[in-house]
């Protein structure tokens, strides 16, 4: 009964955000911040995540490909492919929910607590077009320049890791993830990405804007907000692939 | 005018206040008290319609606050300045920015114009110079003072205070109210004053309500609640004159 109380209420806040989207000058301001917070300081993250996904992907790539049956430019193939249609949206994705997901829920969370939210309502304004649309469009407009950060630094990472090792050289590496590369796989990630966006932003910003309580409160809109986050972007993820692929 | 009448509100099953009615007269300083937990902050949030009630209405100058559109609502908000009991100022900007933030958004004014506005806001609340500094640097009767600066930036017709002096020392309270007392008197404002404080009661109000045992006891001017024979209220009285002889 409590999960359908709380979809309903998510989904309000949803209307009420797609209502008064157009309200531009309400949220510019925010919404470059957003870009910043959300896309530019998440940067540093994903190409340490991408860059060491697409290394260890290689590494055990290769120890269990490690027969003549294949030539070696396979590993590119396979690494360069599980990046762009899988990993670098869902592990980036799953990176995010806990940096830019915890954030928004803290931040909205704790506005809610000190009664922020209830001075921007008083003094006339929307408080959900000020605070929910710049959060949910940084994450929709910001998270393919991710998923293409983390997937470019994935298929780095699985260049540099096998030519250090000596599995395969770099230009060998590049031939087999040419010969499997299609664009649309690339089009998958970026969709993939955009939905991860909006699920991470909107769930978090749901439990931080409906969260009460005090500290312990905010704690526990943060976690929920993380969990269900990262619930959510495996789901998709799923859902996604039955459907698109 | 404010007119409330018949509020009920609960929680759940945790009944707050039932049947609430009382008037505000335009230009009266009213102080709402009782004890903590009676639902008087309750109260406060539904005259900003920040909280709706189980039943019953607030009229603001003849027209419904509950029945209105959002979007009436918004503009009847901008006619009343919110003292938030924790001041409830916006933490990731400066106290300039805090003042002048309801001026950015709801006015066309040019730089220089919104400068001098908050200018004239922080020196009335007597803190002049003080915009630069972050929220965070300040000390909680500075944050009050700059709630009350931002609450009267768009110079509106209420101004409603939670707890103003509550968590302060003593000279800084008698500081607060007697800006309330400026305020009113300067900016000609109908003040609604939420607090369990009788000395600040018998310095700022002209006219009390009393909040206990889940309805509004005892409603008049502060002259006449000083001869009241309604138990809850002689009760609370007593126990304030108590504390602030110990104090």
């Amino acid at each position: 009964m409590e999960s359908i109380k709380q979809f309903g209420q998510y989904s309000l806040l949803l209307y009420q955000a797609l209502r008064s989207v157009t309200e531009f000058s309400t949220y510019r301001k925010n919404l470059f911040s957003e870009f910043v917070k959300v896309g530019y300081e998440s940067i540093p993250i994903i190409i340490l995540t991408g860059f060491f996904t697409g290394a260890v992907l290689t590494l055990q790539t290769a120890y269990q490909l490690d027969t003549d049956l294949y030539p070696s430019s396979i590993v590119g193939s396979i690494v360069g492919q599980s990046i762009l249609i899988e990993l670098a949206a869902v592990i980036g994705g799953l990176v995010l929910a806990g940096k830019v997901g915890a954030r928004i829920s803290t931040e909205l969370g704790t506005m809610r607590v000190s009664e922020q939210i209830d001075a921007l309502e008083s003094m006339g304004f929307n408080s959900v077009t000020f605070l929910v649309i710049p959060r949910v469009l940084a994450g929709i407009c910001m998270f393919p320049i991710l998923y293409v950060t983390a997937a470019s630094m994935g298929i780095i990472g699985g260049i540099i890791a096998g030519a250090v090792d000596g599995i395969l050289p770099a230009a060998e590496f590049m031939v087999g993830a040419r010969e499997f590369f299609y664009p649309e796989d690339v089009v998958f990630g970026i969709i993939k990405s955009i939905v991860f966006g909006f699920v991470i932003t909107s769930i978090s910003c749901y439990k931080g804007y409906y969260a009460f309580g005090g500290a312990e409160g905010v704690g526990n809109a943060t976690t929920q907000a993380t969990v269900l986050g990262c619930i959510f972007v495996i789901l998709t993820d799923f859902i996604l692939a039955a459907v698109l692929l | 005018m404010i007119e409330i009448k018949n509020l009920t509100k609960s929680f759940g099953s945790n009944l707050i206040w039932k049947d609430v009615s009382f008037r505000i007269e335009d230009g009266e300083t009213l102080a709402v008290i009782g004890k903590s937990g009676c639902g008087k902050s309750v109260l406060l949030k539904h005259l900003n319609a920040l909280l709706y009630p189980d039943s019953g209405k607030i009229i603001i100058d003849g027209q419904d606050l509950f029945c209105l559109s959002y979007s009436e609502l918004r503009i009847m908000r901008k006619r009343f300045g919110i003292l938030f009991q924790g001041s409830a100022l916006f933490d990731s900007i400066s106290t300039f920015e805090n003042v002048a933030f309801p001026l950015r958004y709801f006015t066309d004014q040019s730089e220089e114009e919104i400068r001098d506005n908050v200018e004239q806001a922080l020196e009335m609340v007597n803190l002049e110079g003080a915009g630069d500094k972050a929220t965070s640097s300040l000390s909680g009767g500075m944050r009050k003072r700059v709630g009350v600066a931002r609450a009267i930036i768009l110079k509106p017709q209420y101004l409603l205070y939670d707890e103003p002096t509550s968590g302060l020392d003593p000279q800084t309270s008698e500081e607060i109210n007697e800006l309330i007392v400026h305020m009113a008197d300067s900016l000609d404002i109908t003040s609604i004053v939420i607090t369990h404080d009788m000395h600040s009661v018998l310095s700022i109000a002209e006219k009390v309500a009393f909040l206990s045992e889940q309805q509004l006891c005892w409603f008049g001017s502060v002259e006449d609640m000083k001869d009241s024979d309604q138990p809850d209220l002689i009760d609370f009285i007593t126990a304030s004159e108590y504390q602030i002889k110990n104090d």
